[in-house]
């Protein structure tokens, strides 16, 4: 990696440090003017089941992780706090918290947004009018997904909360909201902010406005006492008060997939990536338009550079994807590490007629059925376990087409090439498994960190550290293409074979349960 | 039949004594059950214990299996699991130094290219993993031969074919070019391989400091060289990427 102390010029050099509060970790990277990296820290959290289908995190724990990996991080960089010219925040995005404003205690564990129990809830939520009552004004079906009726869960089922948060005594957050309060001082003055795209997944935010929407809130439950001032994606919401980064300002925040989507310099209309991680989210920019989708997708903010016109996007959310590949590890123990899953699946040449379809958490777009419960389709005795590995990697693949099929009916655009990033793309037979589904070329960009490099240019795009869109434009590089190579008549055929085992997942759960 | 070592039979009966259960055991139980003086198996048990084959409890003073066993039954490292780990770093190395940049392993007579990442220009470029190249002429296959014995053997098996008219042929000559990369740390391939290409590679390491792989990048011998050798900057590159991903395999579990 660059060396922080070989400097040619004679001053100090200067970074933009990020921190990516994820689903599984936390970490932080560190970033030159070239957007390379020069050191990661990061560190795992537990992930807590209490029962099927819910799934929390500790915000204590996470807190306590993102400050370690933040003084990690710069002590390998064996950089000073005075090198760093600011700190991009970006996050796993809809898992809620609610915090005491005076103690700085959460209340009870974040929700995360894999996390179903809201499932009834929603169902209530959409009265007579169903999933998309509020679909117009904040571009998201009614889902448990999404964090408005999680907020409203925790009011209804945490004693005597209700009666705190309407003395105004509480604050909800997404983790962006929680790591800028407890960076910028917590019960010390910490502010109290979430930026546009984390507040287009509450349910509770007017696209068109970009404010909280109070008829909204009330028809969901939540008090707008609870919540935070929503502000643009890159713009100094105040300075880091102790701990390793001091002083140092707090400039950007957005969704981990919107960050991506930055990172990538998808700047024009029609530009797009997918993010291959415990999920997998392919967002589209749409410019100042925000289209409304027919075909399953989410309307969404793409980001928002201070007082500028915001950005908005499509985005086809899938829940399961890398998240498979760790159940096949961890609860299967049919490998040791994720990366296993390819030697695995290269030990036969086909998937044996089996297809996985991962409906853990139901199924997000383009279906979005909260009924769906996982499957495993095709089974004869001649399918080993090698095949299982094959079906895993190819539902990943075969979900993206799903995605970008709807996306070409909702944006009329046809996709060209895919750019991809995320931990799953060191993985090759998947990426040519989906570059052979989709039938276009795959690209990989050679910083596959693209979520912290993102929130790490909106940090540094907020203060001056890059100038504009342009320079970013140009740290952009190919570091990996794969061309599809298979049979259309066969891709078509396995196809249909896909979306059938699709159709059995569905109706699992009963509405009543 | 052949006279065999005795100390390595009962080194041998602990071992599979203490591997017979779940249970911890005591020196005397240990002793007892193989028939031995505790004296000598307390000579037995320090010494396994200094290979890391037995632990030992700090509390109860009890004998059970240690880590370096279970290391040594699944010590191969999954060439995924590589180009996992050498991701980020194999990215910073081709964009640093303007060339693509590969990860190879050893398999079979040759070096299998594992990991492969552009040269960041905007060229077309196809990507390599899965392909094959030499281990006698090219850079990542004199890294292997240089580091890993299996590889050496392979080499030294080898017909050493001329690919270019720069191959080295002879196999004396080349085991004297594996002490300068063994020496140097770093090998290099000038027009051995492909004419008028260059490359440079250097050693991966696991925690054990034994070679899992070479990582190296190939590009124009005119952008490779500076002053008529290879350039120092490229160089330091190769060593500093190699030097992460080894680092980065030394830390436990992905
Ligand atoms: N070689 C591989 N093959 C298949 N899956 C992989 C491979 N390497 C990593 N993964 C999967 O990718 C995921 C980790 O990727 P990444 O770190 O990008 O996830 P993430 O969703 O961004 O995590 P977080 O939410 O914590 O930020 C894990 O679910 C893991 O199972
Ligand atoms: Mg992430």
């Amino acid at each position: 990696m660059t060396d922080a102390h070989d400097d040619t010029s004679g001053a100090p050099r200067e970074y933009i440090a990020a921190i990516d509060q994820g689903t599984t970790s936390s970490r932080c990277i560190v970033f030159d003017r070239d957007g390379r990296v020069v050191s990661v820290e990061q560190k795992e959290h537990e992930q807590i089941f209490p029962k099927p289908g819910w799934v929390e995190h500790d915000a204590t724990e996470i807190w306590t992780n993102v400050q370690e990996v933040v003084a990690g991080a710069l002590a390998k960089a064996r950089i000073s706090k005075e090198q760093v010219k600011a700190i991009g925040i970006t996050n796993q995005r809809e898992t809620t918290l609610l915090w005491d404003r005076a103690t700085g205690e959460p209340v009870h564990n974040a929700i995360v947004w894999q996390d179903t129990r809201t499932d009834a809830l929603c169902r209530e939520l959409g009265r007579n009018v169903g999933q998309d009552r509020f679909r117009r004004d904040t571009g998201l079906p009614l889902a448990s997904y999404f964090a408005g009726p999680k907020i409203r869960w925790l009011l209804d089922n945490v004693e005597g909360l209700r009666e705190r948060a309407e003395r105004g005594e509480i604050m909800f957050g997404t983790m962006d909201s929680w790591v800028i309060w407890n960076l910028t001082g917590g019960t010390e003055g910490g502010v109290h902010v979430t930026d546009v795209t984390n507040a287009s997944r509450t349910l509770l935010m007017s696209l068109r406005t970009l404010q909280w929407d109070e008829k909204i809130c009330n028809s969901i439950g939540v008090p707008t006492a609870l919540l935070p001032e929503i502000r643009s994606s890159a713009e100094v919401f105040g300075t880091a008060r102790g701990g390793a980064l001091d002083g140092v300002p707090v400039a950007s925040a957005l969704g981990d997939q919107q960050a991506a989507l930055f990172g990538q310099t998808c700047f024009s209309v029609g530009e797009g990536k997918s993010t291959y991680g415990t999920g997998t989210f392919l967002l589209m920019n749409t410019g100042p338009k925000a289209i409304n989708s027919y075909a399953g997708l989410v309307t969404t903010v793409g980001y928002r550079i201070g007082d500028q016109d915001p950005v908005y996007a499509l985005e086809g959310s899938i829940a399961v994807t890398g998240a498979l590949v760790q159940w096949m590890r961890d609860q299967m123990g049919l490998i040791n590490s994720a990366a296993e899953i390819e030697t695995l699946a290269l030990s036969v040449d086909d998937n044996g007629g089996a297809y996985f379809v991962p409906a853990f958490s139901g199924l997000f777009a383009p279906y979005w059925r909260s009924d769906a419960r996982g499957v495993i389709s095709g089974l004869t005795r001649y399918v080993t376990k090698a095949h299982l590995a094959r079906a895993v990697l190819e539902a990943t693949a075969w979900q993206t087409r799903e995605i970008v099929d709807a996306m070409k009916k909702d944006s009329g655009m046809e996709l060209t090439t895919l750019k991809v990033d995320g931990g799953m793309t060191s993985n090759n037979l998947l990426m040519q498994n989906i570059s052979d589904f989709l039938d276009v070329p795959v690209v990989r960009p050679m910083v596959s960190e693209t979520t912290c490099l993102g929130a790490a240019y909106a940090a540094g795009l907020a203060v001056g550290f890059w100038n504009d869109v342009e320079d970013l434009r140009a740290n952009w590089r190919r570091a990996a293409e794969w061309t599809p190579q298979m049979d259309a008549a066969e891709r078509d055929r396995e196809y249909q074979f896909w979306l059938k085992a699709v159709k059995r997942t569905m109706g699992w759960l009963d509405e009543e349960s | 039949m052949a006279r065999t070592i005795q100390s390595l039979e009962r080194a041998a009966a602990v071992l599979r004594l203490l591997a017979g259960g779940e249970r911890r055991l005591g020196l005397s139980d240990i002793a007892s059950a193989i028939g031995l003086a505790k004296a000598t198996t307390h000579g037995l048990l320090r010494t396994l214990q200094q290979e890391g084959f037995v632990e030992q409890d700090p509390s109860s003073g009890r004998y059970q299996l240690g880590a370096e066993l279970l290391r040594l039954g699944n010590s191969y490292l999954d060439v995924h699991e590589l180009r996992a780990r050498a991701l980020v770093w194999t990215d910073d190395l081709a964009r640093s130094s303007g060339e693509s940049a590969y990860v190879g392993v050893l398999h079979q007579q040759g070096v299998l290219i594992v990991h492969h990442v552009f040269r960041p220009d905007d060229s077309r470029q196809v990507l390599e993993v899965g392909a094959m190249q030499p281990l006698h002429s090219t850079a990542l296959g004199k890294v292997l031969a240089a580091y890993d014995p299996v590889a050496h053997n392979e080499v030294m098996e080898s017909d050493f074919a001329a690919i270019t008219e720069l191959t080295v042929t002879d196999p004396a000559e080349f085991e004297r070019g594996l002490e300068r990369v063994r020496a140097r740390g770093w090998a290099s391939d000038v027009g051995e391989t492909w004419d008028g290409v260059a490359s440079i590679a250097a050693p991966i390491l696991d925690r054990r400091r034994m070679p899992v792989g070479a990582v190296g990048i190939t590009g124009a011998e005119e952008r490779m060289r500076s002053d008529g050798a290879l350039s120092p900057r490229l160089i330091a590159a190769v060593r500093d990427c190699a030097r992460s991903v080894s680092r980065d395999l030394g830390a436990g579990r992905f």
